[in-house]
């Protein structure tokens, strides 16, 4: 042993050669774990057959029924797929750690517990941009492939604000599954509640809205579906932008910190 | 008792266990014995019919288990600790473990008492139990519908030296009561001391059967001797003087010859022995060398 | 021990041992649905989100000034508790495969399909009692309301009850059935919502969109083929649509999923 820093014990680690492990591992690390899994890559595969699948019905039932589409009507509709399987994987990315019980050795190699978090928080953006490239890519091969086949005039209605916007919402759907994930520590609960978030809650909302007068005042700064309607057609105004940050707030980043705080303080079992 | 025929699993290509047959005898301890992934569990989950068998069978007290009513009150099995569902109670585990096969409450208390695990300990959930209390609460869910055969996998895994030892003499009493047990183990040492017949597996074809004696009759290293001498010069010189193979070993020598040789050698010439026994090494030189093709480690 | 193979001398005698009667396999599968956390508060939820739901429906009718109905507050009730009880129904079949607990239910119990029917069972004992519970909510709520508001009124719709209890069932199933499919808790529920939510609107789209799959859409729609229910008016072109998609939604999924674990490896 070379340098002691504590010289009467003379056998102090010597770390001065070690240098922490670097952010990008952790995400490579992160990355791999979401596949590397039957579980993940079956849902990875799963989102990719669905996407696939939508838009091959959605084109042969628009050149049977020639009808009339544009680009932007592929894009939206691989918007299903990716919102409903996305969160899922944002769910999975972290309760798959506390269910299998590998958060003992993971922390047990990177203790520094906000780096792990944040990590699988980029994975979980990175993934939901990738989507996203896919997502356009397979539009356009939809929407050539409908110019081909139907003999229309092929639209190419892709403004900057659709892509920002159709990018803002897969992320946002993530994250919305990663703070429920982060809250709840617990796959199935984490799921059901963030169906119950994307599919039913509107319902209610709306409902609620059209019964009670003051709550349809108040609706959209608690309903993020709602305020992140505007997002799909680009068509976000200031007022729209306040709604989506204050419901935001309520639905990503109230259970988000709550989760974080949770997770850095447990006793990992 | 247990008999198992032409047992053969196979995975794909891969063979787990490969045309095995046995049978473990009531009112003794069968030990089953072989490194990890020589196929022991594999044997195991078939004989209790989690994993359907390639070919071949397994019977236990002439029956297959799927044909046992209510099995747990014939039955003891121990896989694995572990699959329990790590939100329960240890006394709740053994709770459903006890409706399920119609037995009354108190049955719990004496179970809990046998493995010795206290109340306030059986009140925790399984998460926060230790490996060998784990495998405590296992051992009290096998016995827990008093059967008259036990299967148990790799038991005296996670247990502290008293827990082993408390271990032995429970299946030891079963067996001598009548019972009929089965357990494996990787840990040569554990089966040694506990079982009457031994089962050596490896690569999912048995390697070596029958009791402690008769295995170590037909083991080759028997015939050669450690010794160790004040002088293992002399001694060794001695030896070899009269035309035994002398290596050097250890401290001490080892010498192709029975240690009667050695010692009458070792008298002649009045040298003084530390240490004088044979060189059979026990059973884990026969084991390593009847496994040695199935070790992951080279043996040197 | 009396020998029934004189030749091996040691066979076990099973003639006192009785199989596991199918009541105790219920009882014990009942306990394990509400004994660990997760199963526990499930069922605490579900409990509590009827009287969330009627609670809130009370309050917004009286400050509203609205009319209500005593079936009109159990409905309410209803419709929140169908969004939980499948998830129930899936629980009850995975909880035994993500914590591995499988390996000791069917070592104590071989019979497979005794054990999966005991579950099946549990699950519809379970989804009785939310309806009791509805009911007795639905009633203070009712009583609460001809108090605060002016006279209750308490018409209910017998008919349409046992429709309601049928689909309440036919929900938690619908659950169970994916679950034995699947026997994975997070597919099980992702597969479960997009059938129950997403599902009828693709299918009245693509209904919308074109007359073959209009005339198909009836025979797979299970939702649907069982809104006739409620009235229990259902014709012979109805009782068809309902057999046939039920079929496919319940029977399928759950015989597919049986099959399999009857022929796997339980790990």
């Amino acid at each position: 042993m070379s340098a002691t820093a504590v010289p009467g014990l003379g056998h102090a680690l010597d770390l001065s050669s070690t240098s922490p492990t670097p952010f990008s591992r952790l995400a490579r690390v992160e990355l791999r774990k979401t596949w590397d899994t039957r579980a993940g890559l079956w849902l990875l595969i799963s989102t990719a057959v669905l996407t696939a699948a939508v838009m091959v019905i959605q084109l042969s039932v628009v050149v049977a029924q020639d009808l009339n589409v544009s680009y932007n009507d592929f894009l939206t509709s691989t918007n299903f797929s990716m919102a409903l399987l996305l969160p899922v994987l944002g769910i999975l990315l972290l309760t798959s750690e506390w269910s299998q019980r590998t958060a003992m050795v993971t922390f047990s190699l990177e203790p520094r517990r906000p780096l792990i978090i944040a990590a699988k928080f980029v994975v979980g953006i990175g993934l939901a941009v990738a989507a996203v490239v896919i997502a356009l890519v397979l539009a356009t091969i939809c929407n050539a492939l409908y110019g081909l086949l139907s003999g229309d005039e092929v639209v190419w209605d892709l403004g900057l604000a659709n892509v920002g916007g159709f990018v803002l919402l897969q992320v946002i759907g993530m994250l919305t599954g990663f703070a429920f994930a982060a809250l709840l520590l617990n796959s199935p609960a984490a799921i059901v509640l963030y169906m119950v978030y994307s599919f039913v809650l509107p319902g209610l909302f709306g409902l609620g809205a059209a019964l009670i007068g003051w709550f349809d005042t108040i609706r959209p700064w608690i309903d993020f579906n709602y305020a992140q309607g505007p997002l799909v057609d680009a068509t976000m105004t200031g007022e729209d932008w306040a709604h989506f940050a204050v419901s935001g707030f309520v639905w990503l980043v109230v259970p988000l910190a709550i989760g974080v705080a949770r997770v850095l303080r447990a006793e990992v079992k | 008792m247990i008999q198992v025929e032409g047992l053969t699993r196979k995975y794909g290509t891969f063979t787990a266990v490969d045309n095995v047959s046995f049978v473990c005898q009531p009112g003794r301890v069968t030990g089953f014995l072989g490194p990890n992934g020589a196929g022991k569990t594999t044997t195991m989950r078939v004989m209790v019919g989690l994993t359907p068998p390639t070919s071949g069978r397994v019977t236990i007290g002439g029956h297959l288990y799927q044909d046992i009513p209510n099995p747990g009150r014939h039955v003891g099995v121990l896989l694995d600790a572990s699959a329990q569902h790590a939100g329960r109670t240890g006394r709740e585990i053994l709770e459903l473990g006890a409706r399920t096969m119609g037995l009354p409450s108190s049955r719990i208390d004496e179970m809990l008492d046998l493995v010795s695990l206290s109340p306030a300990e059986s009140k925790r959930r399984l998460r926060n139990y230790s490996l060998g209390m784990k495998q405590r609460l296992g051992i009290a869910h096998a016995l827990l519908g008093d059967p008259s055969v036990l299967i148990l996998d790799e038991p005296a895994n996670g247990l502290d030296p008293a827990g082993i030892r408390w271990m032995r003499g429970l299946l030891k009493g079963y067996a001598e009561r009548g019972g009929t047990v089965l357990l494996s183990s990787h840990l040569l040492h554990e089966v040694e001391i506990i079982a009457d017949e031994m089962i050596l597996i490896g690569h999912g074809r048995i390697v070596a059967q029958g009791d402690k004696k008769s295995l170590l009759a037909g083991a080759v290293g028997s015939g050669s001797t450690f010794v160790t001498a004040l002088d293992n010069r002399q001694l060794s010189d001695a030896l070899a003087a009269k035309g035994f193979v002398v290596a050097s070993a250890g401290d001490g020598l080892r010498v192709e010859t029975d240690p009667v040789e050695v010692g009458r050698t070792a008298a002649e010439h009045s040298i003084v022995l530390t240490d004088l026994r044979a060189a059979d090494g026990g059973l884990e030189d026969l084991f390593l060398e009847l496994t040695s093709d199935t070790q992951r480690e080279v043996v040197a | 021990m009396s020998t029934t193979a004189p030749g091996l001398g040691h066979a076990l005698d099973l003639s006192s041992t009785r199989p596991t009667p199918f009541l105790r396999l219920v009882r014990v599968e009942l306990r394990k649905s509400y004994d660990t956390r997760a199963g526990f508060w499930l069922l605490a939820v579900i409990g509590f989100l009827v009287l969330l739901t009627e609670g809130i429906v009370l309050a917004v009718v009286v400050t509203q000034d609205q009319a209500m109905t005593y079936g009109d507050f159990v409905a309410a009730a209803a419709f929140v508790t169908s969004i939980l009880l499948p998830v129930l129904g899936i629980m009850l079949v995975t909880a035994e495969w993500g914590q591995r607990t499988a390996m000791v239910t069917f070592a104590l119990e071989p019979r497979r399909p005794l054990v999966f029917l005991a579950k099946a069972t549990v699950g519809i004992i379970l989804t009785f009692a939310t309806i009791a519970m509805a009911l007795v909510v639905g009633l203070v709520c009712n009583l609460l309301y001809g108090a605060l508001q002016g006279p209750a009124d308490w018409e209910f719709g017998w008919a349409g009850f046992v429709g309601f209890l049928i689909t309440q069932t036919f929900a938690m199933l619908g659950g169970f059935a994916l679950a034995t499919l699947f026997l994975n808790t997070a597919a099980a529920i992702v597969v479960f919502f997009v059938y129950r939510w997403v599902l009828p609107g693709l299918i009245a789209l693509g209904a919308a969109l074109m007359a073959w799959f209009d005339s198909l859409a009836p025979w797979i729609d299970f939702q649907s083929a069982q809104g006739p229910l409620y009235g229990m008016s259902l014709d012979g072109g109805e009782w068809g649509h309902l057999i046939v998609s039920g079929i496919i939604w319940l029977v399928l999924p759950l015989a597919i999923g049986i099959w399999r674990v009857l022929r796997a490896e339980v790990k």
